[in-house]
């Protein structure tokens, strides 16, 4: 008997984790807040003098501008690779797709830079109206390249028959990444550079209310579509002609997923960098416990990767404090030898 | 019996980009309901070829009727082709699903999501399951099965897919090469099966490579060979050693034993 927890005991389970991991994250830091302090500074931020107690001032903007919004951003980057990653797995039917190994993530760090450095060009001639523009264009390109990236992946890789050949163009397109914002540095402005060095590692530090709003609902929109076409999904991992037999679209359905999953992907890039092995970990632990129907493989792995970015983040703020690691090392850290093993244990399958 | 022909070749003709010739060449079939039909030939005749054309897959000259409409119409809108689906399935030679479905829930992936309750759903997987002889292996991993074990649940799953049709609507199930990996006892089973569903009012199309096995359980015979059908028949009729020579270059020899006649 395959073994699968019920929902009765997941979903709670879940839940529960992850209220906790949102509460450590909150008080973890450069300044360590107690968990009463927690409450009453939130409190305080959102409805200044609800509360009799005197709070100390910097508690209250420390958790609501900075704490908060990075936590949200964590659980949505978090949903946004894990879900990404699953449904990408099923398109591609291998275990192995990841946004970050086959190159989406690149390809949305181009489309990003691109807007980054170039975007200084833009503003002499809009000026202001630039200014304004600029939190639309960085997902706008993002989402393009990483649309991009999957469709070329997906046409070299013959389709999701072969697997070598999507990994190996996942490097290849990698490595033009590289080379492209390796030459993007030479002619970025200061802030264009630190941005870019902090994506190219992956890192939550640059969150804002407005970063957590556009991801969130990029996030919720693409999230719930894919979700509404979880059967189709279930059908397309017998393979396209069993699933266009058994009546899907399979030509809809794959359009669909790569523009949802570019743009999803690429909202999440381009606030929070390339975070990898997110979307390669998660949903493998989500069929390990649930099985691998895209009905509850879904949710499950928004709430997983939420849960394990946020995680991964508390952990990188907290172990050189004052000082923060990128988020990314850590996942690469944890993700890497996770996909190792993957490909051991699929080492004859492969080839 | 009154024959009606739910799937209609005519004047079709199949050429791979690159080929010299033609695989197939202006070839007119019918298939009627409650028939099962065998598609024999050597290797390369293209029977498989002909599947993939009937399912769309493939690119044809020539018309291909499915209950009396042209192929392509049933793929215009997502309704039709949903309709199309309950009512004709295809059993793929290969399959190969990488991710942890049991059995029970690839033959489940036949239902989809349809209107069934719960309750409903089981039952017909179970049904199924039982027909194809893979009810033991419900809770098992299908990545972990066998061959042959994989080929029945699929089966299931086909034939789980086509119990969607309304009540008295003809389907079309396509076998390509269902015994293929099959032991002895479950290949006599498989085409047994396939017997009782050409009764449930559906047309079946079997493509098999042993002449014998294909004598004793098809209603009917068509062989293939360069590009043309070489016999169209009865088994009885078909079973001639001068004819199998023709298509396949090889002379049995016939045997008749006790009623039954076989080529070895």
């Amino acid at each position: 008997m395959e073994f699968r927890l019920s929902d009765k005991s997941l979903l709670p389970a879940l839940i529960a984790l992850l209220l906790l991991g949102s509460c450590i994250s909150l008080a973890v830091g450069a300044m360590t807040i107690g968990w009463r302090d927690v409450l009453a500074g939130l409190m305080q931020w959102s409805w200044p003098g609800i509360l009799d107690q005197d709070v100390p001032e910097q508690y209250a903007l420390v958790l609501g501008e900075i704490r908060l919004p990075r936590l949200l951003l964590g659980l949505i980057v978090g949903g946004t690779l894990s879900v990404c990653g699953a449904v990408m797995q099923g398109m591609f039917r291998n275990p192995l797709a990841e946004p970050g190994i086959i190159g989406i993530s690149s390809g949305a760090a181009v489309g990003a830079g691109i807007v980054l450095v170039f975007g200084g060009v833009l503003s002499v001639w809009l000026g202001a109206f630039y200014e304004k523009l600029q939190w639309l264009l960085l997902p706008a390109f993002a989402s393009t390249g990483a649309i991009m990236a999957t469709w070329l992946v997906y046409i070299l890789g013959d389709r999701g028959r072969s697997v070598v050949m999507m990994l190996l163009a996942g490097i290849a397109i990698s490595a033009l990444a590289g080379a492209a914002l390796g030459m993007f540095a030479y002619v970025a402005t200061d802030t264009a550079l630190r941005d870019m060095t902090m994506w190219q590692l992956g890192s939550l530090s640059g969150a804002t209310w407005t970063s957590v709003l556009v991801t969130g609902f990029i996030f919720a929109i693409s999230a719930g579509l894919l979700w509404a076409r979880a059967n189709d999904l279930n059908a397309l991992l017998l393979g396209e002609s069993d699933a266009r037999h058994l009546g899907v679209d399979v030509i809809g359905l794959k359009r669909q997923i790569i523009v949802l999953n570019g743009i999803a992907v690429g909202a999440a890039v381009s606030v929070s960098g390339i975070i990898g092995f997110v979307g390669l970990v998660v949903p493998h632990i989500v069929r390990l416990l649930r099985g691998p129907d895209h009905r509850y493989l879904i949710p499950y792995s928004a709430l997983l990767g939420g849960l394990l970015l946020t995680v991964a983040d508390t952990i990188a703020r907290s172990v050189f404090a004052p000082a923060e690691m990128p988020v990314g090392i850590i996942t690469a850290l944890l993700g890497a030898p996770f996909f190792l093993f993957l490909l051991w244990q699929q080492r004859q399958q492969i080839f | 019996m009154l024959m009606k022909s739910l799937l209609e070749i005519s004047d079709l003709s199949i050429q791979y980009p690159r080929a010299a010739s033609p695989l197939l060449e202006h070839i007119s079939l019918g298939f009627a309901c409650g028939e099962v039909t065998a598609l024999l030939g050597p290797n390369g005749c293209g029977k498989t070829s002909l599947l993939r054309a009937i399912s769309g897959e493939l690119d044809y000259s020539g018309r291909i009727h499915l209950f009396g409409r042209p192929q392509a119409d049933w793929y215009r809108s997502q309704s039709e082709h949903r309709a199309l689906a309950r009512r004709y399935g295809l059993l793929a030679q290969h399959s190969n699903v990488n991710f942890a479905f049991t059995s029970r829930e690839v033959v489940q992936l036949g239902l989809g999501p349809g209107s069934l309750s719960r309750v409903e759903q089981g039952d017909r997987v179970e049904h199924f399951m039982q027909r194809a002889d893979v009810w033991h292996l419900r809770d098992r991993l299908f990545p972990s099965l066998s061959g042959g074990e994989k080929q029945r649940v699929q089966l299931a799953r086909v034939l789980s897919q086509l119990s969607l049709a309304e009540p008295g609507e003809e389907k079309i199930l396509l076998l390509d090469e269902p015994t293929s990996a099959l032991d002895l006892k479950h290949q006599h089973q498989v085409l047994a099966l396939a017997g009782e569903i050409a009764g449930e009012n559906t047309a079946v199309v079997a493509v098999l490579h042993d002449l014998n096995l294909a004598a004793r359980y098809a209603d009917r015979m068509v062989m293939l060979a360069n590009g043309q059908v070489q016999a169209d028949g009865t088994p009885a009729a078909l079973l001639q050693p001068d004819l199998v020579e023709r298509v396949y270059g090889y002379r049995g020899q016939l045997v008749d034993m006790a009623g039954y006649r076989a080529l070895l």
